[in-house]
């Protein structure tokens, strides 16, 4: 399941801009197979959690109601170019990914 | 033998590392971020949403800002911005009113984030979708309308 993420950071400014795309289907359980007319189990990302430099910044929590292949963006005050960016999600199965960049 | 060895040794250094970076102020354990509780998540109505994030009452305030497209075509994806301009803004969440599970997610931000998260929703409806910002021990709250059109042909 851990299929590559892709992040990218960028300075503007003083602020660095932070955007992750996750590979994930984001089933929310309510939703049912058209061939079975079986619901699909619910199988989505319940937690995302950024750092910079190792100091944590942003911490998400999520439901079923975030699109597949969720995208998040957010701007951190204070980094330099340079610094590391790290994210990581976990699901609701256990499964878990995570993704670094370094700050241009 | 030798590989047990390094195993232990390897551990010992792992562990006086973390000692040293707790020490040395670079992990700070007071500025744990606290993600809102799951049961939020699970809460059926707007109301009880707010109530598990901690934010029961939320003020009105035209400091946030909510960028939505007015109609969107298409429900499952639904780009959504929320820029928060009060001052120590803490957690930004988004909700949409009439999903099953109207909370779809938070953000808690520290340590230089600033009040602002891009993201893509899912939308059940027609409804309007909201914002709770939390800044200094206060809630705000903002909403915009968007409007869903599944399998329309753009109206």
């Amino acid at each position: 399941m851990a299929e590559p993420m892709r992040i990218r950071a960028t300075m503007a400014g003083d602020v660095a801009d932070v955007k992750v795309l996750m590979n994930h289907p984001m089933e929310t359980g309510l939703r049912k197979d058209a061939k079975t007319g079986q619901l699909v189990p619910a199988h989505y990302i319940t937690e995302v959690t950024a750092t910079v430099n190792g100091t944590s910044v942003l911490q998400a929590g999520m439901s079923g109601g975030v699109s597949k292949n969720p995208y998040l963006g957010f701007k951190v005050k204070g980094p330099k170019a340079g610094d590391k960016v790290v994210v990581n999600w976990v699901d609701n199965k256990g499964d878990k990914n995570s993704a670094e960049a370094t700050i241009a | 033998m030798n590989a047990l060895r390094r195993n232990v040794l390897k551990g010992a250094a792992g562990a006086s590392a973390v000692a040293v970076a707790v020490a040395a102020g670079l992990l700070k354990p007071t500025q744990a971020l606290a993600a809102a509780p799951r049961s939020a998540f699970e809460a059926k109505n707007v109301g009880d949403a707010m109530k598990d994030l901690g934010a029961a009452s939320p003020a009105d305030s035209k400091d946030i800002t909510i960028k939505a497209p007015d109609i969107a075509e298409n429900g499952a994806v639904v780009p959504v911005e929320v820029t928060s301009a009060i001052a120590g803004t803490t957690m930004i969440a988004i909700l949409a009113e009439k999903n099953a599970t109207p909370l779809v997610a938070d953000f808690s931000l520290a340590n230089g984030a600033q009040g602002f998260v891009s993201t893509r929703i899912k939308m059940g409806q027609t409804s309007l979708v909201r914002a709770v910002v939390t800044a200094g021990g206060k809630s705000y709250t903002a909403a915009k309308e968007v409007k869903v059109t599944i399998g329309g042909c753009g109206g």
